[in-house]
């Protein structure tokens, strides 16, 4: 039994307690127990900021994920991204927001909200598919990083030792060669093999930082009484690590695998604006900046609408990473807006 | 210290040998820079391949032609360096040395300014914690730290530079852009001011006026077709720095040091009726001559006049004088204006490259030239990396400022002030300087991004155009140069973080 649930079993019983001398409520005297998981989850949904970026997030993801369709399900928008069509009005967006009384046009989608690029596609459908591709890229980055981060921050904080200095001057190797560089050359040897390849390939080289991170945690934690009880059990050293370690880090873990997303759109936005990342006939939102940015005079629309979409997703995550930050945080006592 | 510095310069030469052979092999299978020859219809590509081939040595596998390189590289230990030819057969190192110069023409320039802003901004909302304030810089800091730099470069391009220029020729401030930034100003300075509502609404209206009041001053007199430090404001200007200073360094419990710094400001006044005729058309050394004159002088009469604050008053003399200094220079630079305007057509400020083609002019007016360039790439590179700063700081401020030490300096009676700059400031740059320290190590490498969007041939842009083709002599020496600033500046920054704070023990 892991820290974490004896002191959440303790808890419950200390809410039973707490229910029978409820009727001290009025005075709002009663201290109602929580576990660990309730607090940091009370904490999280109460970040104003927080929540409001997830429902942005989702929302985001929805629309993107819904309107074209994903992997040969159809979706309800009624173009698609490849299918070139005749260009009308200079390819205008006919997206309008602003209401009639106030002297503008009124609510109205039209057929090409966010307009058309040179060749007639609709341009909607295609930010649509550079936010699908850059969404996955970053979370499979994330989950990439993650594993490989906490895999070698583990082996070398708790086996310590050759293991140790062995797996920490390979990180330094990797934190040597700046990440742009290797995943530059990766992408060039990999970019043409497909988005997920390539955010394969990220994954491998971003989880320096996090390794870092781990090892510090496990380094201050195997020397914990805890562990050591553990130990003096006969607890075999895998069992040590999976169950008492790792279940004390997670709180590190999310938050750092919430920011590396943020950082991965960013990375996979500047590759494929280098030309070394996703390339075409796929798309996705650093691509759509790249190759419309000298339109941005004529037809601002093409540099707009994908520009704004990869700050929405980088600075929801970002914000939702700070949001698990002050939840995990043992000693944020007050919760912010 | 010495045989810890001795050991992590052990180490770290073996980390980079590792890197080296890591990044060597994979540009070397990133793909055949004959590729595109091969491709084309050039009748001479025959003699251009091999040319080609022997230029990168091509036909020798690729670990040996590691070791190779590796050979010309360690000679750099010797004093006989040999980063090879790219394959166009130019060398490595004069390319490299070109393009080091560029960058950090461009970077430290940008990298102070997002230091000195970023960890005041930081200071201040820590020292306001959860008012709007706090809340809008966190928001900003967010958004700045979710920036694509590609995107937000265009925008910067089409509003600050073209758009910019546009309005030089005819600068006249609209009535809603006053009233805009005044009330924008007026709550800024109602935010840093903070305290009780009436505190509040002085700060925002004196601010509001005050700019509102400039702004107008600046728009009638036509002041942005024909800039300048006239006397009127240079004397305030001076008088303002002596006053902040002084607030900075000591605070005005006692006088001393205010008459200090304001007999400064007096000499940096009389310095800007005086100078003209040193400074029509000074070299970059006599400008670097008159600055450590204007510092020793400011610090003399910090000395001399400082009675029992001597320390602070030398200080705070010298900041000063720094800043009496700096506007002196930015008169001389002003008034060259216009004339730099006509030779460029009214193209002030540069969207692209490092200084303006076939370029000629006095001193003043290369400067003026090379700072219209710098301007955006330097803007792009400070609002992507003043978040961190912002946050770091903030976090570090306010970790520092509830520890019992600054209790203890409360409760002894010290001032605010005092308690802030002396006792908590000090020790909450301590984590900075690590920051600092490692940014300045990655920065080495260039912005590559920023550089390849404002084609500053810099660092980045020699890494991107050699891995586009794929060079590995060029990538190589790129990687050679950033790799050691890397491992160097960790090391500094481990090292400074064991002296600055003692607590921390170096093994």
């Amino acid at each position: 039994m892991s820290t974490e649930e004896k002191a959440s079993a303790e808890d419950r019983a200390a809410a039973a307690e707490g229910s029978a001398t409820s009727s001290t409520a009025a005075q709002g005297l009663t201290i109602v127990a929580r576990t660990q998981g309730q607090l940091v989850r009370r904490r999280f949904l109460r970040h104003r900021a927080a929540m409001i970026s997830l429902t942005i997030l989702v929302l985001v993801i929805l629309l993107a994920y819904t309107s074209i369709g994903f992997a040969g399900i159809p979706g309800w928008w009624i173009w698609n991204y490849y299918t070139p069509a005749k260009v009308v009005n200079k390819g205008a967006p006919t997206l309008s927001l602003w209401p009639t009384f106030l002297g503008g046009e009124g609510f109205a989608i039209g057929v090409h909200p966010f307009g058309q690029d040179d060749l007639g596609r609709d341009y909607f459908a295609l930010t649509m598919r550079g936010a699908q591709i850059s969404i996955m890229i970053a979370f499979v980055v994330g989950i990439v990083s993650t594993v490989i981060g906490v895999t070698i921050g583990a082996l070398s904080g708790y086996y310590r030792g050759w293991v140790e200095s062995g797996l920490m001057r390979f990180t330094d190797v990797m934190i040597t060669i700046p990440i742009l560089v290797i995943a530059a050359v990766l992408g060039q040897r990999f970019g043409g093999a497909g988005p997920i390849v390539l955010a394969v390939v990220i994954g491998l080289v971003v989880w320096t930082g996090l390794a870092r991170i781990i090892r510090g945690e496990f380094l201050s934690l195997r020397e914990k009484e805890f562990v050591e009880a553990a130990r003096a059990l006969g607890a075999k050293p895998k069992r040590i690590i999976f169950r008492h370690i790792l279940p004390n880090t997670v709180g590190v873990i999310t938050v750092a695998a919430t920011l590396a997303i943020a950082s991965a759109i960013l990375l996979e936005s500047a590759l494929s604006y280098l030309g070394f990342g996703v390339r075409a006939p796929d798309t996705s939102l650093g691509l759509l900046v790249s190759t419309y940015q000298n339109a941005f005079t004529t037809r601002p629309w093409l540099f707009w609408w994908p520009g704004l979409f990869i700050i929405t997703i980088a600075l929801t995550v970002n914000f939702i990473g700070d949001g698990l930050r002050d939840a995990f945080d043992p000693r944020q006592n007050r919760v912010r807006a | 210290m010495a045989p810890f510095i001795l050991r992590r310069l052990f180490i770290s030469f073996f980390v980079l040998l590792g890197a080296t052979f890591i990044v060597y092999v994979l540009v070397a299978n990133a793909g055949d820079p004959r590729s595109a020859l091969v491709e084309s219809a050039d009748p001479g590509k025959a003699t251009k391949i091999a040319s080609m081939t022997r230029n990168l040595s091509l036909d020798v596998p690729v670990i040996p032609r590691y070791f190779a390189w590796l050979g010309g590289a360690l000679g750099c230990l010797i004093g006989k360096c040999d980063l090879g030819n790219t394959s166009t057969g130019a060398s490595v190192i004069s390319g490299l040395s070109v393009a080091v110069g560029a960058t950090l023409r461009l970077v430290v320039f940008a990298l102070l300014i997002a230091v000195v802003v970023g960890v005041s901004v930081g200071i201040v909302t820590a020292l306001r914690q959860y008012s709007g304030l706090d809340y809008s810089v966190t928001f900003l800091a967010f958004l700045f730290f979710s920036l694509p730099v590609f995107w937000i470069a265009v925008l910067m391009k089409q509003f600050l530079a073209i758009k910019f220029n546009d309005w030089l020729r005819a600068p006249t401030i609209p009535p809603w852009a006053i009233l805009v930034l005044a009330v924008f100003l007026g709550l800024l300075a109602a935010g840093v001011v903070g305290g009780n509502r009436r505190r509040r609404l002085a700060a925002f209206a004196g601010a509001g006026i005050a700019v509102a009041l400039i702004l107008i001053y600046l728009s009638v007199t036509d002041w942005f077709a024909e800039p300048g430090i006239r006397p009127a404001i240079m004397i305030v200007m001076s008088a303002i720095t002596a006053v902040l200073s002084t607030a900075l360094f000591a605070g005005f419990r006692s006088r001393t040091v205010l008459y200090a710094t304001m007999v400064t400001a007096a000499v940096g006044v009389i310095c800007y009726f005086t100078l003209d005729s040193i400074l029509a058309d000074p070299t970059v050394l006599l400008i670097l001559g008159l600055l450590v004159v204007a510092l020793l002088v400011s610090a003399a009469i910090g000395a001399a006049m400082g009675g029992l604050y001597r320390s602070q008053a030398i200080k705070a003399c010298m900041l000063t004088g720094f800043g009496c200094a700096g506007l002196v220079f930015a008169a001389q630079l002003l008034a060259a204006v216009p004339a730099y305007s006509a030779k460029v057509n009214g193209v002030v400020i540069a969207t692209i490259g490092a200084t303006t083609p076939n370029f000629s002019g006095n001193f003043w007016e290369t400067t003026l030239d090379q700072l219209g360039h710098l301007i955006l790439p330097t803007i792009a590179i400070v609002l992507i990396s003043i978040a961190s700063y912002t946050r770091y700081t903030r976090s570090s401020m306010l970790e520092v400022m509830n520890a019992d030490y600054i209790r203890t300096a409360r409760a002894k009676g010290l001032t605010e002030r005092t308690v802030i700059v002396r006792h908590g400031f000090r020790n909450a740059l301590i984590p900075i300087t690590t920051l600092v320290a490692i940014d300045v190590g990655g920065l080495i490498g260039g912005a590559i991004v920023t550089e390849t969007v404002f084609g500053w041939s810099g660092m980045g842009k020699y890494f991107n155009d050699a891995l586009k083709i794929p060079d590995p002599n060029a990538v190589m020496g790129f990687f050679l140069i950033t790799g050691t600033a890397i491992v160097l500046f960790n090391m500094i920054a481990d090292i400074a973080y064991g002296f600055l704070d003692p607590r921390i023990r170096l093994s």
